[in-house]
């Protein structure tokens, strides 16, 4: 757990990045930084691992004053992750992960195995092991850069907008991946970024800065999306504020029905009972069945364009379970809101 | 003219020119050894120079001004004047080849530093490397193409220098040149250039070749 | 090691004589350099395999020490001021090839191909963007031939030219280390002078590079 106490920082030149910020950032819980530029995310980062000195205040990590440690040894504990990956390019992938266990003296031979380990946990082939950090994609580097991180099995994982130089389709793979982490390591991870999608994706608790510094919200995604504290918060999280709460949640407590016979369209089925297609009198249209996991948005993006405002729900195996209608589904919206806005 | 090409390819080419202690040869051994003495001894003084400004961030006037300066150093003002100065004496003429070889280096090296890309830094020091762990195990292994550059520009500077330097009695290829100037031997004088130019040319183009293949793995 | 002062007083009609014929050889082989380069600049930036072979032919010059580039001359031009400046001129040359074609390259893709878009032909494109946009480049270039030709011009000396080199080889041959300082300090103090007025020289030319007031 990390824990920032009345912390002040403010930079020679007279800019206050940080303004008295005391927060808590849970163990084993993922808490993402937002806000525009100049709004010290960063700087918060930066000031658990001792890479910006805070100028007044405490930062305890585990307990620990960061500034009574060594800060290289601090360091040595902490994963730290940023955004153009900065992995050294006369080094192999496997060396560059190694870098920590062999900075704590684990011998070249046990580092590389462990390295090799990690290389599989990211997600990438063993042979790329072998390879120098320029002949990977800006994709595969990202991942090599988290599991560098992994490596020495810090209990608290710094990333600072990792996902930021990749494009759209990598980036959500890449939160796919953090988040399958998650599961299995529990990290305390402190996340920055500017991407209030991002941020609702992975955060379990969301923490909102002004510029100058200023901490304006700190609460889990769901309550922040329903019940911003000011207007800045509710502009920073977006018109379509009401929509985003409903991607943190899913179908699975929505009611079905059996599917409709007769009348203007009919579902039609596979063999296995898989739902096909909608067929009308003088046209098909497409239908994009939905499981129990996925959230009310897309079921409601998926009702609003059916043509009969039903959507098709489907098991594990894409078999037919049956359908819900675009009024069930307002409503559990509705009820997520009221939800979101009672929990304390 | 063919005439004298002709001469200058006996001059070249003959066995007797080749040995003995004015021979070729031992010209050659002597030209090699003082420039690449001069050499380290002006690698000694810049690399840790150029490492430190480069490291620190103090001092970037000197490492990025010295260049121009050592260029408008004349050579043979400079050699001649540290001879005079040294009562006649050979060593400081190795002063005159180290200060016109250490702008090169620590130009180049301060160069290679900066280069060197800051996220790399930032990470290498999130990672929890202290500062000289930086420095040798990130910055100076990348920054190495560039000091090799450095390396080989003062080598060849110092090669011009040394040909110079056999004005003064100095010995080396340079001694053709001047003896055969005396003579007015113009074939020993041709020659001279012939050698010098060549050993110039080779062990540049020897170490560009060596400096690819050292960092053939870097980014293009 | 002493100065004799009243040597100078005595020999400033030689000492100005001697700077200014110094001055004159580098100046000129700086104007030739110029001259040559820029046309071959654009021939080694537009024409891809020539690049190479002129870029690196160049190189394999500059590596050749100027005391042998000066007595190789000398059965094509003999003892003559004319021997100097082309000796001089191969490594200004040398150096202005490398800046312009540097320089050249620099100037952003998508500026020529606005260029081109508003129906500006290759030539006009050459003269009024790619050479303005590329003149810091190439005036750095232009400082770094000046300041080395001027260091240069004395190593001709030994081929009777020399220019303020005359006063090393004098002082060499007279053990009297006077004209060697002053002929040292004459050198560095053109060559620091001549890199000064070119840099106002860019500042005139480039009123798009300079700080808001």
């Amino acid at each position: 757990m990390i824990q920032f106490d009345a912390v002040h920082k403010r930079f020679p030149n007279g800019t206050t990045a940080v303004h008295d910020l005391s927060l808590e950032m849970p163990e084993g819980g993922v808490t993402v930084l937002v806000g525009s530029s100049g709004c010290g995310k960063t700087t918060t980062l930066r000031m658990v691992n001792r890479m910006i000195e805070p100028t007044s205040g405490t930062i305890r990590v585990g307990g620990k004053d960061v500034t009574r440690q060594d800060a290289a040894e601090l360091r040595r504990s902490i994963g730290y992750v940023i955004q153009q990956s900065g992995l050294f390019p006369h080094r192999t992938v496997l060396d560059n992960i190694a870098t920590v266990p062999l900075l704590l003296g684990h011998g070249r031979r046990r580092a590389r195995a462990r390295a090799a380990e990690l290389l599989e946990t990211v997600g990438l082939a063993a042979d790329a092991g072998k390879r120098y950090p320029h002949q990977l994609s800006g994709g595969q580097q990202q991942r090599v850069g988290v599991a560098r991180a992994l490596a020495a099995d810090p209990p608290v994982l710094l990333m600072d907008e990792p996902f930021g130089a990749v494009d759209p389709v990598v980036r959500t793979q890449l939160q796919d991946e953090l988040l399958r982490l998650q599961q299995e390591l529990n990290k305390t991870i402190v996340f920055v970024t500017h991407d209030v999608d991002e941020a609702v994706r992975l955060g379990d608790q969301i923490a909102i800065f002004r510029t100058g510094g200023h901490l304006v919200q700190c609460a889990p995604p769901a309550e922040l999306l329903a019940r911003p504290a000011d207007d800045f918060v509710a502009d920073f999280l977006g018109a379509e504020r009401g929509l985003k709460l409903l991607s943190l949640k899913t179908l699975a407590d929505v009611p079905q029905g059996p599917a409709p016979e007769g009348g203007a369209w009919t579902l039609v089925l596979d063999e296995a009972r898989k739902p096909l297609h909608w067929a009308g009198k003088e046209a098909e249209l497409p239908v994009r069945p939905l499981k129990d996991s996925d959230s009310l948005l897309s079921a409601l993006n998926e009702s609003v364009a059916s043509p009969t405002g039903l959507i098709a729900r489907v098991d594990a195996d894409g078999v037919l379970t049956g359908v819900t209608s675009r009024d069930d589904i307002h409503e559990h919206a509705g009820q997520a809101h009221s939800e979101a806005r009672v929990a304390a | 003219m063919f005439e004298l090409f002709k001469n200058l390819g006996s001059w070249l080419t003959s066995g007797a020119q080749w040995t003995g202690p004015d021979g070729i040869a031992h010209r050659l051994a002597e030209h090699l050894q003082y420039s690449l003495l001069a050499t380290l001894i002006a690698a000694a003084i810049g690399l840790p120079l150029g490492l430190l400004i480069g490291h620190t961030g103090k001092g970037a006037f000197v490492a990025i001004n010295l260049a121009s300066f050592g260029r408008a150093l004349p050579t043979v003002g400079l050699v001649v004047l540290v001879f005079l100065a040294g009562g006649l004496s050979m060593l400081p003429v190795y002063v005159a080849l180290v200060a016109l070889a250490v702008p090169a280096i620590v130009t180049n090296t301060y160069a290679g530093m900066t280069a060197v890309d800051p996220d790399v830094k930032d990470a290498a020091r999130g990672q929890g490397m202290r500062g000289h762990q930086v420095l040798l195990q990130v910055e100076l292994p990348l920054a190495l193409p560039l000091i090799m550059t450095g390396l080989r520009l003062a080598l060849i500077q110092v090669v011009a220098t040394a040909t110079v330097a056999a004005y003064v009695s100095f010995g080396g290829l340079g001694r053709y040149v001047f003896d055969g100037l005396a003579q007015r031997d113009l074939v020993q004088v041709l020659g001279g250039a012939v050698l010098v130019a060549v050993v110039a040319v080779i062990l540049d183009l020897g170490l560009s070749g060596l400096q690819r293949f050292l960092f053939r793995h870097r980014t293009a | 090691m002493t100065i004799d002062w009243s040597w100078i007083g005595d020999h400033t009609d030689d000492l100005t004589s001697l700077t200014v014929s110094h001055l004159q050889a580098a100046l000129t082989a700086v104007f030739f350099g110029v001259l040559i380069s820029l046309p071959l600049a654009v021939i080694a930036h537009r024409v891809r395999p020539l690049r190479g072979f002129l870029l690196g032919f160049s190189n394999i010059l500059f590596t050749i020490p100027s005391i042998a580039i000066f007595v190789l001359l000398l059965p094509i031009s003999g003892l003559t001021r004319t021997t100097t400046v082309i000796g001089l001129t191969v490594y200004t040359l040398v150096v202005l090839l490398r800046n312009t074609v540097e320089g050249l390259d620099s100037v952003p893709a998508k500026t020529k191909e606005a260029a081109k878009a508003m129906g500006t032909r290759p030539l006009r494109t050459l003269l009024t963007v790619e050479f303005p946009l590329a003149l810091p480049v190439i005036m750095a270039g232009v400082r770094i031939a000046t300041v080395m030709s001027i260091s240069l011009v004395s190593v001709a000396t030994y081929i009777g030219d020399g220019g303020l080199g005359q006063l090393f080889t004098d002082g060499f041959q007279r053990n009297f280390p006077t004209p060697v300082i002053v002929g040292v300090v004459l050198t560095i103090l053109l060559a620091v002078v001549a890199d000064a007025l070119l840099v106002a020289l860019q500042y005139v030319l480039t009123p798009w590079r300079r700080r808001r007031a």
